[in-house]
């Protein structure tokens, strides 16, 4: 279900200055690593706008998602040195940023946030309606009013499962790299996700049911 | 399979991670029971939803000041 090509953006101006070809992440980073900074830059293009929702909805603010942002690309370029490629660089960025992010909201709720702490799954949990939403309920809203929506519902979810999903199905992370990043454990990702997506889906309830006026 | 079966393993079909038996006992209940078609249809969509969802541009302003501090932190002066 995750996997599906998105053209990656970039930046033109940026893509154009170094001397890497913009679509090789494999040359990017290796020039990245070598002090090339236009190199660095590309990824920068390439992955501010999925870091900055990332940072968001964690944050659950737009100031602390711009410095978690700014933190996170930062100390990606920092530590260049120790990625070793055994995983998608997008996967090491996005653990950094999950860290900063974490960093970020224990600070502004100035009190711990654990993502270790046993979270009461409701095994016996049964979505409340069940209606149909028609073949697209996504395309009765624009791009705009769909990120509204989306941010909306996401943003009412509890940390523990908002941040499952984030990493697994928008981040598209593997179970194993979403419990390696979270530091929980396979089974923990796995009782979340289902929890966080059955909860979504009964959120989106309210803007996708079939015969619905908006 | 019951209906606290499907939403039980419905994470694990939805990701093609059911071995053939379970999946196929899944299917078979999904097929008399609208329900749980219904709850299966809509789950995988709110997940094909926030997968398919392209993050919005950032605004020029947070654009900007965001490589203008890495810019200026990685050393080099703004074009």
């Amino acid at each position: 279900m995750n996997a599906k090509a998105k053209p990656q953006t970039t930046d033109a101006n940026l893509a154009n200055a170094g001397a890497v070809p913009a679509d090789n992440e494999a040359a990017l980073v290796a020039a990245a690593k070598a002090g090339e900074i236009s190199a660095f830059e590309t990824l920068v293009s390439r992955y501010e706008r999925k870091i900055y929702r990332l940072a968001q909805h964690i944050t659950q603010n737009n100031e602390d998602a711009e410095d978690v942002s700014q933190e996170a690309f930062l100390k990606a370029f920092e530590h260049l040195g120790d990625f070793q490629g055994n995983s998608r660089f997008y996967t090491w960025l996005v653990r950094i940023a999950v860290n900063q992010a974490l960093m970020k909201l224990r600070k502004r709720r100035n009190k711990d946030v654990s993502l270790d702490q046993e979270i009461e799954t409701e095994e016996n949990f049964i979505p409340r309606e069940v209606e149909d939403w028609g073949p697209s309920p996504e395309e009765r809203y624009t791009q705009e009013e769909m990120a509204r929506i989306l941010s909306e519902v996401i943003g009412e979810l509890d940390p523990s499962f908002r941040l499952v999903f984030q990493l697994r199905d928008i981040d598209e992370l593997s179970t194993e790299e979403t419990a390696e990043a979270l530091g929980i454990s396979v089974p923990a990702v796995k009782s979340r996700l289902l929890r966080a997506r059955l909860k979504l889906r009964d959120k989106l309830n309210r803007y996708f049911v079939r015969g619905m006026v908006k | 399979m019951n209906c606290r079966g499907v939403v039980r393993e419905l994470s694990n079909y939805l990701d093609g991670g059911l071995d053939s038996e379970l999946r196929q006992s899944l299917e078979i209940h999904l097929e008399h029971c609208e329900d749980c078609h219904l709850l299966v249809d809509t789950t995988k969509k709110t997940v094909q939803i926030f997968c398919n969802s392209d993050p919005l541009p950032l605004s020029d302003d947070v654009r900007s000041r965001l490589h203008d501090a890495l810019l200026k932190r990685l050393g080099r002066p703004k074009d």
